[in-house]
């Protein structure tokens, strides 16, 4: 009776490979996206009570702490958007007869919209 | 050679010698590190180096055969048809799921070649893996058309016609040759041994996605399954690795995108719901 071996995986198996350490990068962007969340919630919760407490929240924001977080929770978010976005078409299957529309149309939407949401609210803001 | 349970050729012997060393005019070599067990005498895996003549024309499963009909005939992997059909000759090459029958040696010429069996899977001896957990898997998905006896219209009838536009829906997904790359790419597949798994999904969502079919309502409880679809994390390597553009990890998300809408109907329509 033959006993088939098993091969260990090892714990760093997300180091493999471009694809896998992409893929990791991908899923740890959603705790930046999320920590940015908390943050902006606090911001709210706390500015919102007095123009002072708005003022000292906006001069600790200056701080090199807060500006080196702002800086990588940027880079994560573009990261999360930009390898979601391009994911779309796989998820988004249109048909037109036969064709399916192209891929980048697909993408290319969710991008246009990205743009025009984020011009939207830089003008309200 | 012998036939396995699965049907497909493996190499055990050496009486085949379609390529004999006075075929080799090139006196140029390639080293080949190839993945050895032999459950019988070895307790742990190790890798033989070889050296093979190196030719442009030349697969890795060409190079295999040669060592296997010149140098060691001991050495065991699994092939068939040598032109991506079968499906039956995947390994890792230089770690990532190959086709040996389409991967070139001037690919990877003059760097050494490391071959090793199919990622993620038990490994039976040398490049041969154990596929049983995997034709479990392919089965559970029922990949074939399902008709409801109610509604089976008899033979005198005729066929149940298709037009090219309900063909287009499937039959990307159609084209898989089971040769289980996809698994070897997939994280999730080794880490997570009950993951049902990107082909056979993509071969589920085959069927459900046929105009003659009438068995999504019995794949769902797999498909639809911790163990099949929201196991999927979408790194997206086995459609990478497809030799055969199947697109599994398409098939996953929109299977999911189905399973939402499906769940939400069954929350604001519980009476659509069976």
């Amino acid at each position: 009776m033959s006993k088939p071996y098993l091969r260990p995986i090892p714990f760093t198996w997300w180091n493999k490979n471009n694809a896998y350490r992409i893929f990791m990068l991908r899923e740890i962007s959603s705790v930046f996206v999320a920590l940015f969340v908390l943050e902006l919630l606090c911001f709210v919760l706390v500015a919102s009570k007095s123009p002072e407490n708005f003022d000292k929240y906006v001069e600790a924001l200056k701080s090199p702490g807060w500006i080196v977080f702002h800086v990588v929770v940027l880079g994560f978010s573009l990261l999360h958007s930009i390898t979601w976005f391009n994911l779309t078409p796989k998820v988004l299957v249109v048909r037109k007869g036969e064709e399916k529309l192209p891929d980048a149309l697909i993408a290319g939407a969710h991008y246009l919209a990205w743009i025009v949401v984020s011009i939207v609210i830089w003008m309200i803001i | 050679m012998s036939r396995s349970q699965s049907g497909l050729l493996v190499s055990v012997n050496t009486e085949a010698d379609p390529i004999n060393k006075t075929d080799v005019v090139s006196e140029e070599k390639l080293t080949l590190e190839v993945f050895r067990y032999h459950p019988e005498k070895d307790s742990e895996p190790y890798f033989q180096t070889y050296e093979v003549p190196f030719r442009e024309d030349w697969v890795v499963l060409d190079a295999l055969n040669w060592l296997k009909d010149n140098e060691d005939g001991t050495l065991t992997y699994r092939w068939s048809c040598c032109m991506g059909v079968c499906g039956s000759c995947g390994m890792m090459v230089n770690g990532t799921p190959k086709l040996t029958c389409a991967a070139f040696l001037r690919d990877y010429h003059p760097e050494p070649i490391r071959v090793e069996p199919l990622e993620n899977f038990p490994v039976e001896r040398d490049l041969v893996v154990d596929m049983d957990s995997f034709m479990e898997k392919l089965q559970s998905i029922k990949p074939w058309i399902l008709r409801k006896d109610s509604e089976e219209k008899p033979l005198s009838e005729g066929e149940y016609k298709q037009s090219p536009a309900e063909l287009a829906t499937y039959k990307q997904f159609s084209m898989c040759i089971n040769c289980m790359l996809c698994y070897a790419a997939c994280p999730v597949a080794g880490l997570e041994p009950e993951f049902v798994g990107p082909a056979a999904i993509a071969l589920g969502m085959r069927y459900n996605l046929d105009s003659r079919d009438q068995g999504y309502e019995e794949r769902q409880e797999i498909i639809a399954s911790h163990e099949a679809i929201w196991q999927c994390t979408f790194v997206g390597e086995c459609t990478t690795v497809c030799p055969k553009n199947v697109d599994p990890a398409g098939a996953i998300q929109q299977a999911k995108v189905a399973s939402t809408i499906d769940w939400y109907k069954s929350w604001l329509m519980p009476w659509g719901q069976k």
